[in-house]
């Protein structure tokens, strides 16, 4: 096995008195994709923005295929690529200007960033708007120009901060089709997503993050593994109610309120026979639920017990940018 | 999308990466590359080109026409002793449009990019200030024509003029940095543009640009002599008008290197600091 192209060791950042990042260690194997999952203000970002050299960590150690990022940043940046939740493209340059200017800063011959540019614009769609400014592009082409930009200097490590956030679900499932190309091709992919659903999809490993720290790790299988086999879950579809459903079912389980407070997840070694236990419980406690249902876990059930906090798109809204 | 017909090759970075480290050569090229970007800009942004060339052109006029027939200057016409501080003015307020640009630039997703790029730390700056300068030089050049349109005369020679043009230039290329730091420290665009008008308002009025220096109270004629407006204006007069030249021009000269040899550093360092 060849050495791991990202590790990460005993990594934190401050800003100001707050720890963003505070003591994060994780390998990220050649040829693989990590996803970082976590809620916003968990510290994905600062992380990526230490391993693509933006900014310099406190303490602790990361390298990118061996070298160091705080001590040679310069040759890090030469083997990374970077596409972010911000989609980094120029308004006023056209498709093609924004890939060539990324070439020229990035030390490429002319006619490689031509050949390339001409790679990437077939690749991902925009030979058709190539030479238009991008402020008369969709956003899932800005986000299509932007991960081509993070490409152009073939990049054996990608970065992609959120790279599907905010995007529509066509555009990110073509997305999601290119990224898995790329890791086909060799590349290493470090992924922050909030999509649970991203993570189970690309992610050969997940690290789940919450308040800067790793709070578990490990393959989508075995996250969810680890959190029994089964859940049932009741959709008292009111909170009150679903308080009460807690509290009667607490004693055969782990169960969390999620949904805007209106459903219980229960988490059970035997579906079938806890079934007939929840039934008993419910009715004892006078309770009449709308719904009861018994399911695989999903990676939702993961991170809402590991971070104590859902993964939805309106917690994600509501609470801003992830620094 | 098109993904499957293009499959991108295993990644092969030895063969592509020529410089690991940036030289000299890079950091140049680095900087022009930034440069003809941020002209871009320019170009396919109607209004700051209008910005930048109807407004002075406006204030040509206007001095000329409007406040000229009531400011009298002893012995020289005043659309000629008006036009170098027109000159001063304009670079003076194109240099906000340095902060207002970076500024804009810094909190949009595109720097985040550049500074994960193997470029030069200081192309994000040098690309803008050179930008902005050949902005200024199309700038002085129009308004020139305008100013020979309503009656500016030379009355030294061609080659003054070229000298004057290029004395004004270098020190609102010198200015440039200054707003770059500005622009650095501001929060967003807007704050940049407010940050930027006390200097902007101390330096171009309480100068030599529009009115002489003895007419003003007694207490603010040491400031407005020897700011480096004043100082820059009373170059390009010398130049332009005749009299003695070679002080004013060397005085000049001394505050446009010593802005850019103290802020264009500065500068720099608070570029690679900003998170």
């Amino acid at each position: 096995m060849a050495d791991p192209a990202i590790v990460v060791t005993d990594l934190v950042k401050h800003f100001g008195d707050v720890p963003a990042v505070d003591g994060v260690s994780f390998d990220v194997e050649s040829g693989t994709v990590l996803g970082l999952l976590g809620p916003n203000g968990a510290g994905k970002t600062t992380i990526v923005r230490v391993l693509t050299t933006i900014i310099r960590p406190d303490a602790g150690r990361a390298t990118v295929l061996g070298i160091d990022v705080a001590r040679d940043p310069q040759a890090v940046r030469t083997v990374i690529g970077l596409a972010g939740q911000y989609a980094a493209v120029d308004e006023n340059l056209t498709g093609r200007e924004n890939l060539k200017l990324i070439g020229r800063l990035t030390h490429l011959k002319n006619k490689l960033i031509d050949q390339r540019s001409d790679e990437l614009l077939e690749r991902f769609d925009l030979v058709h708007a190539q030479n238009r400014p991008v402020r008369t592009y969709s956003g899932g082409m800005r986000r299509r120009l932007d991960l081509a930009g993070s490409l152009v200097n073939h990049p054996p490590v990608l970065f992609l901060d959120e790279p599907t956030t905010g995007l529509d679900p066509r555009s990110r499932i073509e997305l999601w089709n290119v990224i898995g190309e790329l890791v086909n091709d060799g590349t290493t992919v470090l992924l922050t997503t909030q999509y649970l659903e991203e993570a189970d999809r690309l992610a050969d490993q997940i690290v789940v993050i919450n308040g800067g720290k790793v709070v578990e790790e490990g393959t989508a299988a075995e996250l969810k593994a680890r959190l029994g086999q089964t859940i049932i879950e009741v959709d008292a579809n009111d909170p009150a109610l679903a308080e009460r459903v807690q509290a009667a079912l607490s004693p055969l389980g782990t169960a969390t309120i999620h949904d805007n407070g209106e459903r219980v997840a229960l988490q059970v070694d035997n579906g079938p026979k806890a079934m007939i236990a929840v039934v008993r419980a419910l009715d004892a406690g006078g309770i009449e639920p709308a719904g009861l249902e018994i399911r695989e876990p999903t990676l939702d059930d993961v991170f809402l017990a590991l971070t104590g906090q859902p993964a939805t798109p309106e917690a994600r809204e509501s609470s801003g940018d992830d620094r | 999308m098109t993904a499957t017909t293009s499959p991108i090759p295993a990644p092969a970075t030895a063969a592509v990466h020529r410089a690991r480290h940036v030289n000299l050569t890079w950091t140049v090229r680095d900087a022009l590359a930034i440069t003809q970007r941020n002209l871009i800009t320019l170009m396919r942004l109607p209004q700051l080109l209008v910005f930048a060339t109807i407004q002075p052109v406006v204030f040509v006029l206007m001095f000329r026409y409007v406040f000229g027939g009531a400011i009298k200057i002893p012995g020289v016409p005043y659309v000629d002793y008006l036009m170098p501080g027109i000159f001063a003015q304009t670079v003076v307020f194109g240099a906000v449009s340095t902060a207002v640009g970076l500024s804009e630039d810094l909190h949009k997703g595109l720097i985040e990019r550049f500074r994960s790029l193997p470029m030069a730390r200081s192309a994000v700056l040098v690309g803008r200030t050179t930008a902005d300068l050949v902005r200024d030089f199309f700038v002085i050049l129009l308004m020139s024509a305008v100013g020979f349109a309503v009656g500016f005369r030379v009355h030294t020679n061609a080659l003054a003029f070229v000298a004057a043009i290029g004395v004004m230039l270098l020190f609102g290329w010198s200015l440039t940095w200054i707003f770059a730091m500005i622009g650095l420290k501001s929060r967003n665009a807007e704050a940049a543009q407010a940050a930027s008008f006390p200097p902007l308002a101390i330096f171009t009025f309480a100068s030599a640009a529009f009115v002489p220096v003895a007419s003003m109270p007694s207490w603010l004629q040491p400031f407005a002599r020897n700011q480096p407006v004043s100082v820059t204006i009373s170059a390009v007069r010398a130049l332009v008008l005749g009299g003695p030249t070679l002080h004013h021009v060397l005085a000049s000269l001394a505050w446009s290197f010593g802005i850019v040899i103290v802020c264009a550093p500065l500068a720099v360092r608070m570029y690679r600091r900003v998170t």
